[in-house]
């Protein structure tokens, strides 16, 4: 009898070692991003309250503004979700929500819910721009300068710590530019 | 002074988990009777040394001794009692001395009721468990002491997590690592069976009761910390995904395939080298389970401890185990044999269709797990994988299950005829869609899934009706009274009954609530009404609350229906003054058919709050199967013929299949 088929396992787990070891090495919140310093992504997507509303990445132009992409089926964003709330609330920059691979009743549901820090949310339901923009997992959030570029972007639970430390000051130096 | 004695425990138990691990493995090997009997004494002495340690750190934390690292980021002097004795395992270093305290029990468990197994066997079973202890007390000693102390006192604790201070969360890791070390016994009889060479039937009926009695203790770990979910977290779900239940719900599909596929090993002999795979497997993914939760390699809401450089040595000792055992697997298994044949139809077929559908299953939600690791570490882009991909990839594997849960139980072994099958199972099939139809009658809409859920349910349920009444029919001209013939039953057989109601009872519940469930958020001032299916809910009033280390906001929500009071309910929404985190606490009115639940969001403008309203159907119902199907391991488990003396086991597994029925 052949006994090749009893290694099936061991390589298997083998290879799956492999992969958790290098995981071990990645900080998913330190990924860079091919993204940054680049033009974001030319998108057209319509608004979730609104789908007779299409907007554009050229709309945007002139504005510093975020980007941060959620959706209701996230965990991670309804730890995120207080601390986008109340930075909203401060009025500092407009924060634009895209809202990736849900459905729009949903969604609304969701910000019915927990509060809405959006000045709008694009609603990305097959999560088309989601890829262009390299969108790794959710939450995520980019910052976007008046000339359409990418600044920033940030993988994971936004904290008021690292709106403090990061966002911030980078929002201050853009907006002075 | 005592901490530093429970840090001296704890290395005198690795000492002596040490000696455990080798010089009984040694003496099975070379037939040293004397290095064989150091088995059980050192397991005893390992055992008392934790135990002695867990209760050093537990005493830290009831004198609120702040000079112990952990206690201080764990508890608070306001902490009530209770919560700072379950702070031990309120964080990283404190769970892993609770894993070992439970990986002690079981070992003095297995030290004490092992009397009719062979020396060689339990000196190899106690051996393999004492390498496991070795290497959870070396990750203990080197990376997470818990009993570190700091300099200067802090003159109050950082508090406990308040998603943690719940009755809930006090029972919830125990049992789930009751369940979880549980399969270190099946993976050690696993092992000693590939180092022995031998894996006969009465082998399988060693490690069974074992194997039940952590699969029970995980399925109750898994109910507790579902039902903590549902009332803590406040949005009314009660399974996410998220990567931390995903960990414990791996080894639970491995070790039902395990149960099963040990029933077959048991009755028939066969299964033998799958047996022993699943029993490695189902362990394996137990470690990894706690390498997800503890290594931060998926970060997750409720991953309460992260820290990389401890993965670092997690991943080296679940290398050295995990590999380690499949490549002996790899190179002993032809030793243990394939067992005796089956035809296409008989209960063996359907139960590798069982273990087959679980199995996948199971690789389904690791892959789920993994996936975006997996992309991200061969740079193949980055993609995010949610509940979506759970239910399509899980609801069509588990459909199949149910359907066969009904035909299975009645086929024969070994070869069992299809039109009798049919034959036998007309009525219950019959019963199920007249159910679906009154269901679906009675509610007035139904979807797809509401459908089947409800014919699956009724066609398990009629199906073990039928069983049942076929066993327990009157047998011989004299009459015995029903409750005698009742008794009469195997033991194995009513608990596998049991837990294959659970089953219908859970399948019933969840496409019930998936169906059913009415949710409503709503804007809502003293005074103000709102009905949600058929329930007209009034706030009453809002008022402050003082709890013991948090100040609430609590909502008195009155509840009718057609005027006559249902309820009176008070939602809370806390905040912890300690820590200052603000936490939901729902209020649900629970009954059999359905849950009322509500739960404070966010306050606005005009004293007026948001509140969810939820209305669930039959929620209860999903824990009442988990429960179902616990209770049924539990019974089957404690079937004496398990404990039957060595002398009465010679008979072949044949015979004694006929000698005890057809029985799980």
């Amino acid at each position: 009898m052949k006994r090749w088929h009893l290694v099936v396992p061991l390589v298997l787990f083998v290879l799956l070692a492999a992969f958790l070891w290098r995981g071990l090495r990645l900080d998913p919140r330190e990924v860079p991003s091919p993204l940054v310093d680049k033009p974001a992504p030319a998108f057209s997507l319509t608004r979730l309250d609104d789908a007779s509303r299409t907007v554009r990445r050229d709309d945007m132009l002139g504005k510093v503004w975020l980007l941060n992409v959620w959706a209701s089926w996230c965990e991670a964003c309804r730890t995120e979700h207080p601390t986008l709330v109340s930075f909203a609330k401060s009025g500092t920059v407009p924060i634009v929500g895209l809202n990736y691979k849900d459905t729009r009743t949903e969604g609304l549901g969701w910000l019915a819910r927990f509060g809405d820090p959006y000045a709008m949310s694009l609603f990305d339901e097959k999560g088309r721009v989601g890829i262009d923009f390299g969108v790794y997992g959710v939450p995520e959030t980019f910052v976007i300068d008046k000339q359409g570029v990418v600044r920033f972007k940030l993988i994971g639970p936004l904290t008021p710590e690292l709106i403090a430390t990061k966002i911030q000051p980078l929002l201050k130096s853009l907006g002075d530019a | 002074m005592i901490p530093e004695l429970g840090q001296l425990a704890l290395l005198l138990a690795l000492a002596a988990a040490l000696i455990q691990g080798t010089l009984p493995l040694v003496g099975a090997a070379r037939n040293r009777a004397d290095w064989m009997a150091l088995a059980r004494p050192a397991a005893q002495v390992q055992c008392v040394l934790v135990a002695f340690a867990f209760a050093c750190l537990a005493s830290a934390f009831v004198r609120n001794d702040f000079s112990v690292l952990y206690v201080a980021e764990h508890s608070n002097t306001s902490l009530p009692l209770a919560y700072r004795i379950a702070g031990v395992w309120g964080g990283h270093e404190g769970s892993l001395l609770l894993w070992l305290l439970m990986l002690c029990g079981w070992m003095l468990a297995l030290a004490r009721f092992s009397r009719s197994i062979p020396a060689p066997v339990v000196a190899r079973i106690l051996a393999v468990m004492g390498l496991i202890g070795a290497g959870f007390l070396l990750f203990m000693l080197v990376t997470s002491n818990p009993f570190e102390r700091i300099v200067p006192v802090p003159p109050n604790g950082n508090d406990l997590n308040p998603l943690l201070q719940d009755p809930g969360m006090v029972v919830h890791p125990p049992m789930l690592y009751m369940g979880y070390v549980g399969f270190s016994v099946a993976f050690a009889f696993a092992i000693a069976a590939l180092l022995g060479g031998d894996l006969s039937a009465q082998w399988a009926r060693w490690m069974r009761p074992w194997t039940t009695a952590a699969w029970c203790f995980l399925t109750l770990g898994i109910m507790l910390g579902s039902l903590w979910a549902y009332y803590v977290l406040g949005w009314g779900g009660w399974w996410f995904w998220d990567p931390v239940e995903n960990a414990s719900f791996m080894p639970w599909l491995a070790g039902t395939a395990l149960i099963h596929s040990l029933a077959v090993t048991d009755k028939r002999g066969a299964f033998k080298s799958w047996t022993v795979l699943l029993a490695i497997v189902a362990f394996s993914l137990s470690l990894l389970g706690t390498f997800i939760v503890r290594s931060g390699v998926l970060s997750s809401v409720h991953a309460f401890a992260t820290d990389p450089k401890r993965g670092v040595f997690i991943l080296s000792f679940l290398v050295i185990v995990i590999g380690g055992s499949l490549l002996l697997y790899a190179w002993r298994a032809p030793k243990v044999g394939l067992g005796a044949r089956f035809e296409m139809v008989s209960r063996e077929s359907m139960l590798l269709v069982n273990n087959v559908l679980f199995v996948v299953a199971m690789l389904s939600v690791l892959l789920g797990t993994l996936y975006p690791l997996l992309l991200d570490a061969l740079d193949l882009g980055k993609i995010s994988v949610g509940p979506p991909y759970f239910d399509t990839v899980f609801l069509p594997l588990m459909a199949p299950v149910l359907f066969l849960l009904g035909i299975g139980p009645l086929a024969r072994w070994k070869q069992a005829e299809l039109p009798a099958l049919a034959k036998r199972l007309r009525w219950a099939a019959g019963v199920a869609v007249l159910a679906t139809l009154a269901a679906a009658l009675v509610a007035g809409r139904i979807t797809l899934g509401a459908a089947f859920g409800v014919l699956m349910s009724v066609w398990i349920v009629a199906s073990i009706a039928t069983d049942l009444a076929h066993r327990l029919r009157p047998i011989g001209p004299a009459p015995v009274s029903l409750w005698t013939r009742i008794q009469t039953l195997p033991r194995p057989l009513l608990g596998m009954m049991l837990a294959h109601v659970g089953v219908a009872v859970f399948a019933f519940g969840v496409s019930m609530v998936r169906t059913y469930e009415v949710e409503r958020d709503v804007k809502m001032q003293t005074g103000d009404t709102t009905e949600v299916a058929g329930y007209v809910f009034t706030l009453r009033g809002l008022r402050n609350v003082k709890g013991p280390n948090y100040d609430a906001v609590q909502a008195v929500v009155d509840v009718r229906r057609n005027g006559t009071p249902v309820a009176l309910m008070h939602p809370e929404k806390r905040t912890y003054r300690v820590q200052g985190t603000a936490l939901t606490d729902a209020a649900i009115d629970r009954d059999i058919a359905r849950d009322l639940y509500v739960s404070l969001g966010e306050p606005v403008e005009g004293g007026a709050w948001i509140v969810r309203i939820y209305v669930k159907p039959f929620v209860d119902w999903i824990w009442g199967g988990c429960l179902l199907m616990a209770l049924g391991g539990a019974l089957a488990a404690s079937d004496r013929r398990y404990r039957a003396k060595q002398a009465s086991e010679a008979t072949s597994p044949i015979t004694a299949t006929l000698a005890t029925g057809a029985s799980a």
